[in-house]
């Protein structure tokens, strides 16, 4: 018999997660005028970031002007960043900021962040099925990308831009609420139904007896 | 309990933000209901999938562009 509680949610720390220990050292040299050592961060973050660019606005080109305009205002802006957050959160944040604003511009009538949400009995799954154990495993690492682009593309703007803050870049909910202009409970909604649709959608390649 | 309790309170009840009694109502209904036993265990199954995927490298033109980019215009910003 299967033990009904779960463990929490198993967030490895990636090799691009772990803050190397020179981090505020280059974050200082950078701010003092060095370069290089922006240069260094900027590497360090580059794919992250395009990641980050790619799944808000889900265009090559303004995935790119994105992720060049967020480096370039980080550097810009560098002196107000003050230390209190990681420098990472803080780049987040005005990637996410220039990534919306290359899908506002592409489609303006589309992107309302704060439309109402229904959270009604259609979001009650309907035949479920199990995936069994460690069902990423069963596709080698650029198959499982692909497929994880693909279905973070097919949901909506707002539940999308939710999921990749909240859970890919790990900022809080209150983090991704202030960072979005969204309130708490509106993040909570979003991320709840992207979950949920996510679940779904994944299930066509991860349910059991699907042997890749 | 119903399953659309569930339901409503899953992101919460993956995110540990539940008061203990809620958490422990929650728990007793997985202990009984299966589909709701699995549709828990499989959309903590996508978060994991997706926070502990690595991203891509850069294409090459990407990266050539952007570090083009901030070449130009960091060295203009501080001259
Ligand atoms: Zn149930």
């Amino acid at each position: 018999m299967s033990s009904s509680k779960l463990d929490p949610v198993a967030r490895r720390p990636l090799p691009s997660q772990v803050v190397k220990d020179d981090e505020s050292a280059l974050v200082a040299a950078a701010k003092a005028g060095d370069i290089s050592a922006f240069e260094t961060l900027v590497g360090r973050y580059e794919r992250k970031i395009f990641r980050l660019t790619q799944n808000i606005t889900q265009n090559r080109e303004d995935a790119e002007d994105a992720m060049q305009e967020a480096f370039l205002k980080a550097y810009e802006h560098l002196q107000s960043f003050e230390g209190n957050s990681r420098f990472y959160t803080w780049l987040v944040r005005i990637a996410v900021n220039q990534a919306l604003m290359k899908l506002r511009k592409r489609r303006p009538n589309v992107v309302s962040l704060d439309e109402e949400v229904n959270t009604g009995e259609d979001m009650v799954p309907r035949e479920v099925e199990d995936w069994g154990p460690s069902p990423a495993d069963r596709y080698a690492q650029t198959e499982l990308s692909e497929i994880l682009t693909k279905v973070i593309g097919d949901l909506d703007p707002p539940f999308r831009i939710v999921f990749q803050l909240r859970d890919i870049e790990e900022l809080s909910t209150e983090e991704t609420a202030e960072a979005l202009g969204l309130s708490v409970p509106a993040v909570k909604s979003r991320l709840l139904r992207a979950r949920l649709k996510l679940r779904q959608t994944l299930n066509q390649y991860f349910r059991r007896g699907e042997n890749k | 309990m119903k399953c659309k309790t569930i339901i409503t309170e899953l992101a919460d009840y993956l995110d540990e933000a539940l008061d203990p009694i809620l958490r422990a109502s929650i728990e007793e209904h997985l202990g009984k209901c299966k589909d709701c036993r699995i549709v828990v265990d499989t959309c903590k199954q996508t978060i994991e999938i997706f926070c502990n995927s690595e991203p891509a490298p850069l294409p090459q033109t990407t990266r050539l562009r952007l570090h083009e980019a901030l070449a130009k215009r960091l060295r203009r910003v501080r001259a």
